[in-house]
């Protein structure tokens, strides 16, 4: 058990380190000059040359890569180059939203996955399972974007319920909750409806076991069958699928905030991206990896924590 | 016996009229997808514009065609090099095994830690937004994914006796590879790549509508929809029929690669 955790949290240390290369290495290495990238064509040689020395290019690419893990370590991750602030406050300022975002999509995710997931297989075969099946097929096929301005037509432009987008900011609690409704539900959806199928085909093997016969057999009620000896053994594939998701989430509200035009991590990118604000985006890119790698890792340990004999095994 | 899956056929109906729609913007369009006419901007669907015009005044059914042509372009440039790549990775790590196959796979796992949009950030921040980057930016996520499916196939038909009886002529490994391994894991391969069509359409419109694939003037049903985002008080129509094209699209390969897995693969088809 030790072992396992021991071997596991190696591998995830190795990850997030591979991956810091490799972003690194694509924002760093690849031909082009960021001085150059940033400053545009017409800038002189002597406005290029500072810009350089400001961005340490001056210096060999190791001791660049050296330096920059260790001031992220330290949660220093340089100067933007566009707002002339640390990259680090940025992140800051606008990382609770992009945070709520994504849990609140995660939560809504999981609570409608399993509940159709779950009543689609009790119901197997009727029209009940059918139709889960034929709006989660259909649903894997909807880009998120899209189903985004749906909402938006039919709730902010049709029917006035709610804001378009926009932001104003926690002081008003009540429009903050209203702002954060659609971008909720439109990340949420698609996701659910991947996690649904993964939920009604684990739970519909679990249901021909031996034991839930049995259980049905003492008398207890269906759903408490369904719910207390179904579902915690279905567990595993489903976890699986809601690490993946976690990862798909977050990344989910880089197109979600732009979509609503939300003050969140997501808007961030972009803005940089816009002002060719090459260490901001390092910065983001390297964190939206490094929450995708630590997602996994989670998942990797919740199995032990789910399927004690995952736990004998290892 | 030889039932044609449902999925197989909707799957193919679906992807055939999407082709066909690309296909044919390649010699025909109702109106030349770019031409505008600021006076003809907004025009509901007519005999003339049969969905209408745009903010500019541009035919829709025109440029949803010539956009069309661009989505499979884009899924297929994509899915072929990271198709290729993959495949080849896979098969050199079950040809070789020991410490190859483990770089290879772990190599593989780092490549999902970067979903496709981080990817395409990075390459839109180094080199600026084109699809060109987002072609690479889908390639590259697609490596990995069909390093998987081929290492798994290609390890399988490695126990098989025909390969012992050609190691046993003295074939080398990677002729071995070439002439026995290929051949057998041709059809996991296959319904993988038609799945990571649907995915690559899919990564497309999404990129192309953040701005990071296909640059105006080029059609995209990606960027038609960020376009007609901004125009949603004045014409909430045109947020629609790109959207469906994508749901098609994606459904449509997806499907089909869910059909051609059932027929490939019959053991799966019954588990389910």
């Amino acid at each position: 058990m030790g072992l396992f955790i021991l071997r596991r949290t190696l591998g995830f240390v190795l990850t997030l380190l591979a991956v810091s290369v490799v972003v690194f290495a694509v924002m760093n290495v690849l031909p082009g000059d960021p001085a150059l990238t940033i400053l545009g064509l017409d800038a002189t040689d002597d406005a290029l040359a500072a810009l350089r020395a400001e961005l340490g290019l001056d210096r060999p690419v190791l001791m660049r890569y050296f330096a920059w893990v260790r001031d992220a370590l330290g949660g220093d991750f340089g100067m933007s180059h566009s707002f002339r602030v640390p990259v680090a406050g940025l992140i800051g300022e606008r990382l609770p939203m992009t945070v709520s975002l994504a849990v609140a999509g995660m939560v809504l995710t999981v609570c409608l996955a399993l509940s159709l997931g779950i009543g689609a297989a009790a119901n197997h075969g009727r029209p009940g399972d059918w139709g889960v099946m034929f709006i989660s097929q259909l649903g894997i096929a909807v880009p998120a974007f899209w189903l985004a301005i749906l909402l938006v037509l039919l709730f902010a432009v049709k029917l006035r319920w709610l804001p378009p987008g926009g932001f104003a900011g926690w002081s008003d609690p009540v429009a903050a909750i209203r702002s954060l409704v659609l971008p909720t539900i439109a990340l949420a959806l698609v996701q659910s409806a991947v996690l649904a199928r993964v939920t009604r085909s684990s739970a519909l093997e679990v249901m021909r076991l031996d034991y839930v016969r049995t259980a049905r057999a003492t008398g207890l009620p269906r759903h408490r069958v369904l719910w207390r000896h179904v579902l915690p053994n279905a567990l595993v594939p489903i976890v699986t699928i809601v690490g993946m998701q976690f990862a798909a989430l977050v990344t989910g509200t880089i197109v979600i905030e732009n979509v609503f035009y939300l003050p969140g991590l997501g808007r961030l990118i972009f803005q940089s991206i816009a002002n060719r604000d090459l260490p901001t985006v390092q910065a983001l890119v390297m964190l939206f990896a490094a929450i995708v790698v630590t997602a996994n890792f989670i998942v990797d340990l919740l199995y032990v924590w789910i399927d004690p004999r995952l736990k004998a095994r290892a | 016996m030889n039932r044609v899956p449902a999925n197989l056929l909707l799957g193919g109906a679906l992807v055939a009229a999407v082709a066909a729609m690309a296909a044919l913007s390649l010699i025909w369009t109702p109106h030349d997808f770019a031409q505008m006419n600021i006076r003809g901007k907004f025009q509901p669907p007519g005999a003339e514009h049969w969905l209408g015009t745009d903010h500019l005044g541009r035919d829709v059914v025109s440029q949803l065609m010539a956009a069309a042509r661009n989505s499979m372009a884009v899924a297929l440039i994509a899915v072929a090099i990271g198709g290729t790549l993959g495949t080849l990775l896979g098969l050199v790590a079950a040809a070789l095994g020991g410490w190859v196959e483990d770089l290879v796979m772990r190599l593989a796992d780092l490549g999902f830690a970067f979903p496709a949009l981080l990817f395409a950030i990075m390459l839109a921040a180094v080199f600026g937004p084109s699809l060109g980057n987002a072609i690479l930016a889908i390639a590259f996520i697609n490596i990995p994914v069909f390093a998987r499916v081929a290492r798994a196939a290609a390890n399988q038909i490695w126990t098989r006796e025909y390969v012992l009886a050609a190691r046993a002529a003295g074939l080398g490994r990677f002729a071995i590879s070439r002439d026995h391994i290929l051949p057998n894991i041709a059809a996991p391969v296959i319904v993988q790549a038609t799945i990571e069509f649907a995915v690559a359409i899919l990564a497309e419109a999404a990129l192309s509508y953040l701005g990071l694939g296909a640059q105006p003037p080029a059609p995209s049903w990606g960027r038609m929809l960020a376009e007609a985002q901004t125009l949603m008080y004045l014409a909430p129509q045109l947020a629609i029929y790109p959207g469906l094209c994508i749901v098609v699209a994606v459904l449509g390969f997806g499907l089909l690669g869910d059909g051609l897995r059932d027929l490939t693969d019959p053991r799966l088809a019954r588990a389910r």
